[in-house]
């Protein structure tokens, strides 16, 4: 009569309580199943698809780089150079936000206004900006360069932000207790300690603002994404392939060289 | 006038790393001002001086919102809360095995089962989920299922990188504790590794579901349903102050699902 259990059940590690767990699984369930009623699919369709779909397959396969050539080069110049000057120009913006949204290094009306500016940068998708700096700007790269400009703000001034307030507080102290005054703190005391984060998180930027770039044409502002868009709707699936591998190859190449950058500055 | 010959001033690097610094950032400049060259080079820059008076006309026009237009946009609303949620859950189904297949502790092969794994989380993660919906909508048509499947392929990728960096950072000598029991290869996985990846896992998921819902809002640009349809819609017929409502719409489900992220991923981690 041993009252040793000889089977061992692991515990659930999520609600833990009986009750709970039992009435979360039902509603999960319940709501599946009302989330799945709620889609239509005319599967006559989805059926004349699957030809078309094999066509893409083999697209992709037997990419064809020569037949739009020029309208690949031209988008594909546009994305690469709307990338590179909109990376830029966003962190010259993003630096100053930054600091200014670091709880201890700027006064609480500044500290106030830069967050303004990151939460609103970060609220919308980079699309919906897109959309409406083409309708302001004009179809055409450069409302492309001010909508990646201003998707970097937000991502690089918050990251900076906080990178600024996890800083080394002992550094700060012993400059100031030189007598520096507040420029002489951030560029003794701050900079030097940030400066290999941020060139990691420009990088990062970078590849983010390549792929995105290669989507925005879509709402027109210019870039590979339009010729994309165009191949597409012409049911080019082998010149969609090749536009489609090229982004990929561009995305590997920049992520691959820019985690060298990184190891090669930290 | 010594003392500043015995001490030379203290300089923070050596000349030759300044230099090289130097050439660095002058190249950075100079590439920068090329692509700029480029890029403007077929921009007019009287519709860029035009721009804050177009501005102004938008903002005029975008003003009151058409509040009564948020009756309409209930459906679509529940389509992109389908899009996202289904779609997260589509991705994670096929991002666990692939995660599992990557790690370099688990994958069954590191030189040929590995490399099929990596690619396939790149080949997700660098196509952006509006170009998926796009090929989608010309695949199987428009709809909401167009937009599921693009929002689960796109997390595919995003779901098993973060996974499977947290699979080859688990503890190994719990592994080993349960395989000296004579474990088989699933008891192990459930038993020694699944409790250690499981807050990664959840947190992981709900980040993405996250995302998700922001990137589901637009879907319907392309044809793949949600309140990007209504978007669509009403940029068709330069409704602005519908398109007003259905930014206010879009913004406030981002931001509650963010908040309840932020929540759920407190509690787990």
């Amino acid at each position: 009569m041993s009252t040793t259990p000889r089977t061992w059940k692991r515990p659930p590690a999520l609600f833990t309580h009986t009750g709970w767990r039992r009435t979360i699984y039902i509603g999960a369930v319940v709501y599946l199943m009302l989330a799945v009623q709620s889609i239509e699919v005319d599967w006559m369709r989805v059926y004349e698809g699957l030809e078309r779909g094999w066509r893409f397959v083999q697209g992709f396969l037997v990419p064809d780089f020569t037949s739009r050539w020029s309208d690949i080069q031209s988008g594909l110049i546009e994305s690469l150079t709307m990338t590179m000057t909109s990376t830029v120009a966003g962190i010259l913006i993003s630096v100053p936000i930054g600091i200014g949204a670091a709880r201890n290094l700027s006064p609480m009306p500044v500290y106030l206004f830069c967050r303004g500016i990151i939460t609103l940068s970060r609220s919308f998708q980079e699309i919906i900006i897109a959309i409406l700096l083409v309708a302001m700007f004009g179809f055409g790269p450069f409302a492309g360069f001010l909508t990646l400009a201003f998707a970097t703000i937000g991502f690089l001034s918050k990251l900076l932000a906080e990178d600024i307030e996890a800083c080394d507080a002992e550094q700060i102290e012993a400059v100031r207790a030189t007598g520096a005054g507040w420029w002489q703190v951030v560029n003794y005391a701050v900079q030097p300690q940030v400066m290999p984060r941020l060139i990691g998180l420009s990088l990062y930027r970078l590849d983010i603002n390549f792929r995105e770039s290669a989507v925005i044409g879509i709402v027109g502002a210019g870039g590979i994404g339009a010729t994309l868009n165009t191949a597409i709707d012409r049911y080019e699936y082998d010149s969609a392939g090749a536009i489609l591998i090229i982004i990929i190859a561009i995305v590997l190449v920049v992520e691959y060289s820019s985690s060298h950058v990184r190891r090669w500055v930290q | 006038m010594t003392t500043e010959t015995l001490t030379p001033r203290w300089q923070f690097r050596t000349p030759k790393q300044r230099l090289l610094r130097w050439i660095g950032w002058f190249w950075l400049v100079a590439l920068t001002v090329f692509c700029w060259e480029i890029m403007t080079r077929d921009t007019i820059w009287a519709f860029v001086a035009d721009a804050p008076r177009q501005a102004a006309d938008i903002g005029d026009r975008m003003f009151p919102p058409a509040w009564a237009y948020i009756n309409t946009l209930w459906e679509p609303l529940w389509d992109t809360l389908n899009i996202a949620t289904l779609g997260t859950l589509l991705g994670i189904l096929f991002a666990v095995p692939v995660a599992f297949l990557a790690a370099r502790n688990t994958t069954p092969s590191v030189y040929f089962v590995r490399p099929i794994a990596l690619l396939i989380i790149v080949s997700s993660r660098s196509i952006n989920s509006l170009i998926w919906a796009l090929l989608l909508v010309a695949i199987i048509g428009p709809g909401l299922l167009a937009g599921i499947v693009a929002i689960g392929l796109r997390s595919i990728g995003f779901v098993a990188k973060l996974l499977y960096e947290s699979i080859e950072e688990i503890d190994q000598r719990q592994v080993e504790a349960v395989r000296a029991t004579g474990a088989s290869g699933v008891q192990i996985i459930d038993y020694a590794i699944v409790p250690q990846i499981l807050p990664a896992f959840w947190g992981i998921s709900v980040f993405r579901w996250d995302i998700n819902i922001r990137e589901s809002t637009i879907l319907g640009l392309v044809g793949a349903g949600g309140l990007g349809l209504q978007l669509q819609a009403s940029l068709n017929v330069l409704a602005w102050p519908q398109v007003t409502m259905i930014f206010i719409v879009i913004l406030a489900t981002v931001v509650i699902s963010e908040w309840v992220s932020a929540r759920v991923r407190q509690a787990v981690l």
